[in-house]
């Protein structure tokens, strides 16, 4: 059918250019239009088959803009569905400084999928680095901007380290296609690091919990769904069954789970566990079966979903109440009830209930890591999965909408808000449901049926019991009663030595990141005003009176020169 | 054929005209004493020479390196202009940033310039774009010398014209500095005439490798090229450049800052590679490593001294001595894809810093702020300035799609080829770099709130001169038939050298 367009043009590619119509529209005309760009280039997404298509020549490399398969394709639609949905959820605000970035953050992301080369996936890369940085900086506080900063150079970064495995490959083996790669060779381990700090690897994930919490109430809904997936693709594309990301999946699985306990802000305890979520695909892309690589695909799909919905309920009472603190929120309920209907619908797909999204294809890995015989792979992630129920399918509802009544009785969120929930939460039970039309679109053909007796009741008792747990802990009065007083909840676990030392490594490994990055060259005070001494606008190395420091170096240059010619 | 005659017959006085227009024009604009039509005869000027420049290039690709005999007298004894490939690029680069700097800045001027100041302001940019043009052009040692001079003398005046009272320093500073750099340099000429007997640099490059005794030739390399080592502000001897940008009147930074260390490179690239030749002194003297040490150095502490200016003009000098540094690079790799990202370099960043540098002297004029911290909100009341700048600031990060992407894109395939990792990993992080001081203007420009509500307007032209360039940074991020296919034909003949 391709045949019958007249240029083959990434659908990534359309949405930008749309985008760039989007300040020149007034208020009403604009709404229209993002709103149906992204059904536009969905209907575009269907008619595309699979091949390599929008073949250019630049620099006498040839890139395939537009490569159509199955684990594109999967991306591809469940890239233009989020948008589609993030869209409606922003329709409120004014101006388009916003609007703009988010579309380009989201056409980088599907060019990227579509990418069939390194060259063009570079470009995209980037594309999604820079335009995102602006949903961060429309929050416009002190804390969004210098996040936002290291949230850049973090990410570029990550292109960067992209571009030179794209080179070292290209000089090594003459091709800049898109396939999978050797993680031994130099090339291979660079895009995979590349790869891997979009991925939120261990010790590279800081990025997420600083800058996603401090993004714009609709920029964190944009920021969920694109720039991890687009990694996690890129992975599934590049590295399947690369025996490393088994190990390193069931870490990212099981780590945030302790930090997203102690976490105050609830934004930022999504932040963990949207890490969390990506550790279960890491792990389906490491075993790499049909069935694991089939169950990533999978949990992408239906993990963008119920994150955005779970990150626009909280980005609801955001708007509404001005903060998302655990300690200060809470009885929402009574004026938000829908919110709190749909952020229930959120928590329970991501906590893999039956009959919700997350149940479906979390099973898919899973029962994959079971088959292929990862046995303590399986314990994390069994292991991860109570965690996650605790932390966002508890933890996250309870304190924001019943716990303790705060007091507070904000207005219900804005009726596009609403919408847009509504939507992605009816999608989260359609899916969780009938799990058949989703399957039929995964990578590979995979015959698996998730409503088996055993499953359900395995996942049932798991929950069950997590769910016990956390209620005999609160009637036996073992939480603490002050919840609204106290600023973490769970921390009673980690009262007695594990919740300092925890802290501590999260302060110290923060610490470093944050001074790595310059974000905040104050946090390692002494050596930037070592360099500030030599570098700032007084010192020696930026000097405004330099004629006889220039003069000495000018000789030790000269001597050094002839003594080395002479030798 | 009668027409193919007459055709020669005007390309052949070319070079000569390169540098007299603008020497007649400085003359006419030091005699005038009007500001206004001093603008004019520069603004002539700076119009016929990109005209003049570009012919000479079709002329060289279409027959060759043009030799034209000053007076008439043949080389080697008379003055010989000679111009090839690389020098017909560096022309086209110094004389259309003339242009457009010349075309936007009147009001800039006359806001920044004392009034009976401003004809003599317009007569020696003219003195300096005659300088800059003359050493581009010309093929003998001495000659150079005498236009490097007229150049540098004139860009004194131009910096001490500037407002600020800090001005005056800078440009005695530089009068300093300039004159050790220039006095090196002659030395090493002085030396080289001693030995050969010849001035002329095709005589000179023919007989040198006959010279026995190398040692004296050693130090002449020296000298020479730790004195254009400091004209084109290498690393440590940097030290001049800040002040003498930060201080000049805005749109004599943007044109000096563009323009006058790349002339310097372009002598740089003439000397190792033309005269002294690829296979006999290079190998022998460790320039090709001096270069590369320094480079990497000039780009990462470049880049860290310009994350902690406050001045935006003593950022984007900072940043110039990093920028200078990738050029350098490039050269001191020694392959034809080093040189073609050096030299492609140089025209990208000439393009970048002078849209850098004009639209922070719209910002100047409208708001008078200098300091980064001064241009909060004009993301919003000035979009189409500060919009140019972001643009320009890509560029300057290396993003794809603009021209420094395509630079950096040889400099790193020319790593790569070598097997220098380790290069690579410095040219991506003095990348790092410039995201974070660039990012740190847009951020203040555009997520702060607005000073004041309504600055003075910039004008028009010295806005549209800031758009024309970046948008030229964005068009030649997607077309390099000029930048980067001219840079890579150059660097075949510089390779070459002489000699052959």
């Amino acid at each position: 059918m391709i045949g019958d367009h007249l240029i083959e043009i990434s659908p990534g590619l359309v949405i930008i250019l749309g985008a760039l119509l989007v300040p020149l529209l007034r208020s009403q005309m604009r709404r229209i239009w993002m709103l149906a760009l992204p059904v536009i280039v969905f209907f575009y997404v269907l008619t595309l088959d699979h091949g390599q298509h929008g073949v250019i020549t630049v620099f006498d490399l040839e890139l395939t803009t537009l490569r159509v398969d199955r684990l594109s394709l999967i991306f591809g639609y469940i890239f233009t569905i989020a948008l589609w949905l993030g869209v409606i959820y922003q329709l409120h605000v004014k101006g388009w400084l916003e609007q703009v970035a988010g579309l380009v953050y989201a056409g980088s992301a599907i060019g990227a999928v579509f990418a069939g080369d390194l060259v063009t996936l570079f470009l995209f890369w980037e594309g999604t680095a820079i335009a995102s940085v602006f949903l961060i900086w429309a929050r416009g506080t002190e804390h969004a901007l210098s996040a936002g900063m290291r949230y850049l150079v973090v990410q570029v970064g990550s292109g960067v380290l992209l571009l030179a495995g794209t080179m070292i490959h290209y000089g090594q083996t003459g091709s800049i296609a898109f396939e999978s790669f050797d993680i031994e060779t130099t090339a291979g381990l660079l895009i995979f690091i590349s790869f891997g700090i979009k991925a939120a690897f261990p010790f590279l994930h800081n990025w997420l919990q600083d800058a996603y919490p401090e993004a714009t109430v609709t920029g964190t809904v944009m920021l969920s769904a694109f720039t991890t997936k687009l990694a996690i693709y890129s992975l599934a594309r590049g590295f399947a069954g690369t025996e490393i990301l088994v190990p390193i999946g069931a870490t990212m699985t099981a780590f945030p789970i302790f930090y997203a306990v102690i976490e105050n802000d609830l934004r930022r305890v999504l932040s963990y566990s949207l890490n969390n979520q990506l550790g279960f695909m890491v792990v389906g892309i490491g075993i790499g079966t049909e069935l694991s690589i089939s169950g990533a695909a999978a949990h992408a799909f239906c993990h963008i979903l119920y994150k955005a919905l779970l990150f626009m309920s909280m980005g609801a009472v955001l708007h509404r109440v001005g903060t998302v603190k655990g300690s200060e929120l809470g009885g929402l309920y009574k004026t938000m009830p829908w919110t709190t209907a749909f952020c229930i619908v959120g928590a329970a797909s991501i906590s893999a209930f039956p009959l919700f999204s997350g149940f479906i294809s979390k099973a898919l890995i899973i029962s994959a890591a079971m088959k292929e015989g990862y046995f303590w792979t399986w314990m994390v992630l069994l292991f991860a999965s109570a965690g996650v129920f605790h932390h966002s399918g508890i933890k996250i509802p309870f304190f924001a909408f019943f716990a303790h009544d705060s007091g507070m009785r904000p207005k219900e969120a804005p009726l596009n808000m609403l919408i847009a929930m509504g939507i992605t939460a009816a999608l989260c039970i359609l899916i969780g449901i009938f799990p058949g039309p989703l399957y039929a679109i995964l990578p590979y053909d995979v015959t698996y049926h998730a409503y088996t007796v055993e499953h359900v009741v395995t996942q049932l008792q798991l929950l069950v019991f997590s769910a016990l747990a956390f209620t005999v802990l609160m009637r036996t009065g073992l939480y603490p009663p002050e919840l609204h007083s106290t600023n973490l909840d769970f921390d009673w676990f980690w009262r007695r030595g594990g919740r300092a030392v925890i802290r501590q490594a999260q302060a110290i490994w923060v610490g470093a990141y944050r001074g790595f990055v310059a974000g905040s060259w104050r946090r390692v005070g002494v050596l930037i005003e070592g360099l500030y001494e030599n570098y700032g606008p007084d010192g020696p190395l930026s000097r405004t009176r330099p004629s006889g420091a220039m003069a000495l170096w000018v000789s030790v240059l000269l001597t050094g020169f002839l003594i080395f010619s002479y030798i | 054929m009668s027409v193919e005659h007459h055709a020669f017959h005007v390309t052949e006085h070319l070079p000569a005209l390169a540098a007299v227009v603008p020497l007649v024009g400085a003359v006419l604009a030091a005699l005038v004493r009007n500001g206004t039509i001093a603008w004019l005869v520069s603004l002539a000027v700076g119009l016929a020479l990109p005209v003049i420049s570009i012919l000479m290039l079709w002329e060289v690709q279409a027959s060759g390196p043009i030799s034209y005999a000053l007076g008439g007298w043949a080389p080697p004894v008379g003055i010989e202009f000679r111009v090839d490939l690389a020098n017909a690029y560096l022309a086209i680069l110094v004389s259309v940033m003339a242009g457009v700097v010349l075309a936007g800045s009147p009001r800039s001027i006359d806001d920044e310039v004392n009034p009976e100041n401003r004809a003599w302001y317009y007569a020696a940019f003219l003195l300096c774009l005659c300088g800059l043009m003359g050493m581009i052009v010309t093929g003998d040692a001495f000659n150079v010398f005498v236009f490097m001079e007229v150049s540098s003398l004139a860009t004194y005046i131009l910096i001490a014209m500037g407002r600020d009272r800090r001005a005056l320093v800078a440009a005695y500073q530089y009068l300093i500095i300039g004159t050790v750099g220039a006095t090196f340099y002659v030395i090493g000429v002085g030396l080289l005439l001693a030995m050969t007997g010849t001035l002329n640099l095709v005589d000179l490059a023919q007989r040198l490798p006959q010279i026995e005794a190398t040692r004296p030739l050693f130090t002449a390399v020296a000298f020479i090229i730790v004195g254009l080592g400091l004209k084109l502000a290498l690393f440590p001897m940097h030290l001049w450049l800040p002040n003498a940008y930060a201080y000049a009147p805005s749109s004599a930074s943007a044109f000096v800052a563009s323009t006058a260390t790349k002339v310097a490179v372009y002598l740089l690239l003439r000397f190792t590679f033309s005269v002294y030749g690829v296979d006999f002194v290079l190998p022998e003297t460790p320039a090709a490593t001096l270069f590369m040490i320094l480079a990497s150095v000039a780009m990462i502490s470049g880049s860290l001294s310009a994350i902690f200016q406050t001045n935006v003009k003593r950022m984007l000098a900072y940043s110039s001595v990093s920028q200078i540094g990738y050029i350098i690079l490039g050269i001191a790799m020694i392959s034809e894809t080093g040189l073609t990202g050096g030299i492609s370099h140089m025209f990208n960043h000439a393009l970048i810093k002078g849209a850098l540098f004009i639209a922070v002297a719209a910002v100047i004029f409208a708001t008078g702020a200098v300091r980064i911290d001064d241009m909060a909100g004009l993301g919003r009341t000035m979009p189409v300035t500060m919009g140019a700048f972001v643009i320009a600031g890509l560029g300057l990060i290396g993003v794809p799609g603009t021209a420094g992407f395509i630079s950096k894109w040889y400099l790193i395939q020319g790593a790569a080829e070598q097997g220098m990792w380790w290069i690579v990993a410095v040219i991506v992080v003095s990348s790092l770099m410039a995201v974070f001081y660039i990012g740190r203007v847009v951020e203040v420009a555009w997520f702060r709130a607005p000073l004041s509500d309504a600055p003075r307007r910039a004008p028009p032209e010295l806005v549209l001169a800031a758009v024309a360039l970046a948008v030229a940074v964005v068009i030649f991020g997607f077309f390099t038939e000029f930048s980067a296919g001219v840079a890579s034909d150059a660097a075949r003949v510089l390779l070459e050298g002489y000699a052959r």
